[in-house]
C-alpha cells in the first residue's frame, strides 16, 4: 500500500499571542502545505493543541516536524497514523431539500446519523460529526440535492488507548 | 524593590552582562533612554539603524557574546529588519530591543507603529511582544538564553512604551531577577549520540579519500582546537566555508582553503571526487555545493550539526549526529583514539599525492598589473596582509561580492574569529557596522574592513559614529568603480551587456568623503604606492583611515562554478585553462 499523502501532527503550543502566527507562518515561509488546520485549548490552560493535517508531498514530513520543533513555544510534537488514532470532523450543510427530494435527504441524514440543526420551506441545515472518511461520504451523498453552503472544521485526533494489559 | 519597566530593562541588561548597546532613541523607547545615563553599560549612538544591527553582529562574531541593538519603533524597527534577518542566516546571537506604541495604542496605525513581531516573526530565531512590566526580567532572560544556546541567532523583544514610562501606572513593578528560564519547548541537544559517534568513526577510519568539510557551526560552538586535534589525528585534509574561515589555519599542511562557487579548485575538487565527507556545522549550501545532484557524487556523508533540521535537509547524511560542533569533534577524537589513532586510518597514500598535485598545478593565481595600469585588487590585499605594520591576528571584515571573495581567499586565516562577514544573506553595506562592532568589542586588535565601492556606499555613514565614539576602524574601498560581482556575471553569462553597473570612480570623492566624516582619508593608484599608505594606515590608532584603493574593473574571480553548474565544471583562470585536470 502506498504511503498516504497527508499526515496528521498534533503539535502541543505553549497558550501564547501569536503562536498560530508562528506556525502557520513556518509553513508558508517553507512552502509546506497545509490541508487543514484546527486549534483548540487543552485541559491545561497553559497549553493548546493544534492538529494539522500536512501535504507530504510538499515537502518530507520529517523536515516539516523539525522544522516545526524550531519554534520556541512549541512544546511537543507527535504524528498520529490513521491506524493508530481517532479522528474527527464536523461538517455543516445547507442543502436544498424541496417537494419531494425532501425524503430522500432526510433519509440519507437517519442513514448517517446526522443531525437537522434548522428547517427551512425549500432547505435544511445538517449537522454531522464524525471521522473524516464519512463526513466525505456524507458530503458526496448531499451533493447531488445541491448543497447551498457548506462549512467543515479541519480534522482533530487524539492518539488511540493502549489496552494491553 | 519598588521599579520601573525601564530601569528593569536596563538592569536586566546589566545582569546579563551586557557591555556595550548599539543603538539610537526615538519616542517610543525614550524612557529606556533615562535609566541609560547611570548605566555602565556603553551606548554607540549609530546614524541609522541598520548599522546598529551590523555593529551588533560585527561585535559577535569577534567576541562569542551576543550583540545587543537598541532602536525605537516604526521606521526603526524595519531598519533592523536586514541586520536581524542577517543574523539569521548566519546563526549569530543577537538581542534586539525594540520600542513599541503604548499598549492601548497598538492596532490603530498610531505615530511609528508597525508591527514588529509580526514583520520579524521569519528572520528571528524567537521575538515577543512584552505586554505587562513585570514580565520584562523574564523575557530578557529568555532572549539571551535563547540568542545564545544550541544554533545561535537572534531574538527581538517588542516593548510598549507604557510599561517601561515611569510617568505611567503601568510600568510600576517590583524588581526580580529570575533563577533560571522555564522554556518547556526548547531543549537545544547538545551531546552527539554515542552509537552515532561510534558508526562515525568507522566510516572515517575506513574512508580511502575522506574530506573535513567545516563550517560556521564549529566556529560558533568554540570548536577551532578540537578540529585541529581531529584533523590531525587523521591526517584528513579540511576545507572552511566562507562562514569557517579561521576555524583552521590556512598555513596547516591539511588546509585546501574555501570550498564552493569561489573557493579553491583545490577544495572544490577534493569534495567532488571524496568518498567520505565528515560535515561539520556545515549546511550543505547551495553556493558549496553546486548543482546538488552532481554534487559530491561518490561521497558517504557525515553530517554533525546542533540543529536537528539541518541534519537531511539537503542532502540525506549516512551517519546524521545532532549535537554541538565542539563536543561531538571530542568525543569523535575520543573514540578514534581508542581505535588506535593514525594507525587505524585507511591506506590514503595515493589520495594524498592527488591532493598535493592539485595544489602545485591550480593554486590561487592572477596576472600582476601592467605599469600604469590600475591595482589589482589581490595584489592590494597580499600587500595589506603581508604588511611588517600589520598585526598576524588582524580581524578582517568584508562587505559583499568580488572584494569579499576575494579577501577570503586571499588573506591566509591563521586564527578563528578574524574573519567576519555575511554569508547567508550576502548584505551589501555589511562591512563598516560589522567591522566598528568588532572593533568594539575586541578594542586592542587590528580591524581592517575591506570594501567594495558600491558596498561602501550603502553604509559608509556609520564612519561618522566611529570617529564621533573614537573606534578607529580601518576601511580598504577596493575601488573598482562597478558592481563588481554583478559585472562580472554580465560579462561571463550575458555577453559582457553591462547593465546598471557603473557607479563611477570618484563620485563621490571618497578621500573628502571620508574627512568629512572625521576619517584620515588616502588614494592609492599605483602599486608603488600601496606599502606607504598601508603603513601609515596600521600607524593611526586615534581615528578611523578610509584608502580609496583603485582597482582594475576587468578582473575577475576564479575559480567559478557558474550558477546551475555541477562542481565538476569549476571554472579555472585563464593561465590555468590548458592544463590537464
Amino acid at each position: 500500500m502506498s504511503e498516504p499523502r497527508h499526515r496528521t501532527l498534533t503539535v502541543l503550543v505553549q497558550n501564547k499571542a501569536g503562536v498560530l502566527a508562528r506556525v502557520a507562518g513556518l509553513f508558508a515561509r517553507r512552502g509546506y502545505n497545509i490541508d487543514s488546520l484546527a486549534v483548540a485549548p487543552t485541559d491545561d490552560e497553559s497549553l493548546s493543541r493544534i492538529t494539522i493535517v500536512v501535504d507530504v508531498e510538499s515537502a518530507p514530513l520529517d523536515q516539516i516536524v523539525k522544522q516545526l520543533f524550531k519554534l520556541i513555544n512549541v512544546v511537543s510534537i507527535s504524528e498520529l497514523h490513521p491506524r493508530d488514532s481517532v479522528e474527527r470532523e464536523l461538517l455543516l450543510a445547507t442543502v436544498k431539500a424541496d417537494g419531494e427530494v425532501r425524503a430522500r435527504v432526510l433519509e440519507l441524514v437517519q442513514i448517517f446519523e446526522a443531525k437537522i440543526l434548522n428547517v427551512g420551506h425549500t432547505a435544511i441545515t445538517v449537522s454531522l460529526e464524525g471521522s473524516p472518511v464519512k463526513v466525505d461520504d456524507f458530503e458526496e451523498l448531499l451533493r447531488p440535492y445541491g448543497i447551498l453552503e457548506l462549512q467543515r472544521t479541519g480534522r482533530v485526533a487524539l492518539p488511540k488507548l493502549d489496552r494491553n494489559l | 524593590m519598588l521599579t520601573n519597566g525601564g530601569q528593569a530593562l536596563i538592569k536586566s541588561l546589566e545582569m546579563e552582562g551586557v557591555e556595550v548597546i548599539f543603538g539610537l532613541p526615538g519616542g517610543a523607547i525614550l524612557p529606556v533612554y533615562d535609566p541609560i545615563i547611570d548605566s555602565p553599560i556603553r551606548h554607540i549612538l549609530v546614524r541609522h539603524e541598520q548599522g546598529a544591527g551590523h555593529m551588533a553582529e560585527g561585535y559577535a562574531h569577534a567576541t562569542g557574546r551576543p550583540g545587543v541593538a537598541m532602536v525605537t519603533s516604526g521606521p526603526a524597527a524595519t531598519n533592523i529588519v536586514t541586520p536581524l534577518c542577517d543574523a539569521y542566516m548566519d546563526s549569530v546571537p543577537m538581542v534586539v530591543i525594540t520600542g513599541q506604541v503604548a499598549s492601548s495604542s497598538i492596532g490603530t496605525d498610531a505615530f511609528q507603529e508597525c508591527d514588529t513581531v509580526g514583520i520579524t516573526r521569519s528572520v528571528t530565531k524567537h521575538n515577543e511582544l512584552v505586554t505587562e512590566a513585570a514580565d520584562i526580567p523574564r523575557v530578557i532572560r529568555e532572549a539571551f538564553h535563547i540568542a545564545t544556546t544550541g544554533r545561535p541567532g537572534p531574538v527581538l523583544v517588542d516593548i510598549p512604551k507604557d510599561i517601561v514610562d515611569p510617568q505611567n501606572p503601568r510600568s510600576a513593578m517590583e524588581w526580580y531577577w529570575p533563577e533560571s528560564v522555564d522554556l518547556p519547548g526548547y531543549r537545544p541537544e547538545t551531546r552527539g549520540d554515542p552509537a552515532a559517534i561510534r558508526a562515525a568513526a568507522d566510516l572515517i577510519c575506513e574512508a580511502r579519500r575522506p574530506v573535513l568539510y567545516v563550517g560556521g557551526g564549529v566556529l560558533k560552538a568554540r570548536g577551532a582546537e578540537a578540529l585541529r586535534e581531529l584533523a590531525e589525528l587523521t591526517g584528513i585534509h579540511v576545507v572552511t566555508t566562507l562562514m569557517a574561515r579561521g576555524a583552521f589555519p590556512d598555513s596547516h599542511p591539511l588546509a585546501l582553503g574555501m570550498p564552493g562557487m569561489h573557493g579553491t579548485y583545490t577544495a572544490i575538487t577534493s569534495m567532488q571526487e571524496a568518498d567520505l565527507l565528515v560535515a561539520l556545522g556545515s549546511r550543505f549550501d547551495d553556493r558549496v555545493t553546486g548543482k546538488l545532484d552532481g554534487f559530491a557524487p561518490d561521497a558517504k556523508i557525515i553530517h554533525a550539526d546542533i540543529d536537528p533540521a539541518e541534519i537531511g535537509k539537503v542532502r540525506r547524511p549516512d551517519v546524521g549526529i545532532v549535537g554541538d560542533c565542539r563536543l561531538v569533534i571530542e568525543d569523535l577524537v575520543e573514540v578514534l583514539k581508542e581505535r588506535g589513532g593514525p594507525d587505524s586510518q585507511a591506506e590514503r597514500g595515493e589520495w594524498k599525492s592527488r591532493i598535493s598535485g592539485w595544489q602545485e598545478r591550480f593554486p590561487l593565481t592572477y596576472e600582476p598589473s601592467d605599469p600604469g595600469e590600475l591595482l589589482k585588487p589581490q595584489y592590494v590585499l597580499e600587500q595589506l596582509r603581508d604588511a611588517p605594520s600589520t598585526p598576524d591576528d588582524t580581524i578582517v571584515v568584508s562587505g559583499v561580492g568580488q572584494h569579499q571573495m576575494w579577501t577570503s581567499q586571499y588573506w591566509g586565516f591563521d586564527h578563528p574569529y578574524t574573519w567576519v562577514n555575511s554569508g547567508g544573506l550576502g548584505t551589501m553595506g555589511f562591512s563598516v557596522p560589522a567591522a566598528i562592532g568588532a572593533k568594539v568589542g575586541k578594542p586592542d586588535r587590528t580591524v581592517w574592513a575591506i570594501d567594495g565601492d558600491g558596498c561602501f556606499q550603502m553604509t559608509a555613514q556609520e564612519l561618522v559614529t566611529a570617529a564621533a565614539e573614537r573606534i578607529p576602524v580601518k576601511v580598504a574601498i577596493l575601488n573598482n568603480a562597478y558592481l563588481g560581482m554583478v559585472r562580472q556575471w554580465q560579462e561571463m553569462f550575458y555577453e559582457e551587456r553591462y547593465s546598471e553597473v557603473y557607479l563611477s570612480p570618484d563620485l563621490p570623492d571618497y578621500k573628502m568623503w571620508a574627512e568629512a566624516m572625521g576619517c584620515v582619508g588616502m588614494r592609492v593608484e599605483s602599486p608603488e604606492e600601496v606599502p606607504a599608505a598601508i603603513e601609515k594606515a596600521n600607524s593611526i590608532t586615534d581615528r578611523p583611515v578610509v584608502i580609496d584603493f583603485r582597482t582594475d574593473a576587468r578582473e575577475k574571480v576564479f575559480p567559478m562554478v557558474p550558477s546551475g553548474a555541477t562542481n565538476s565544471q569549476v571554472v579555472v583562470p585563464p593561465s590555468q585553462q590548458d592544463l590537464a585536470r
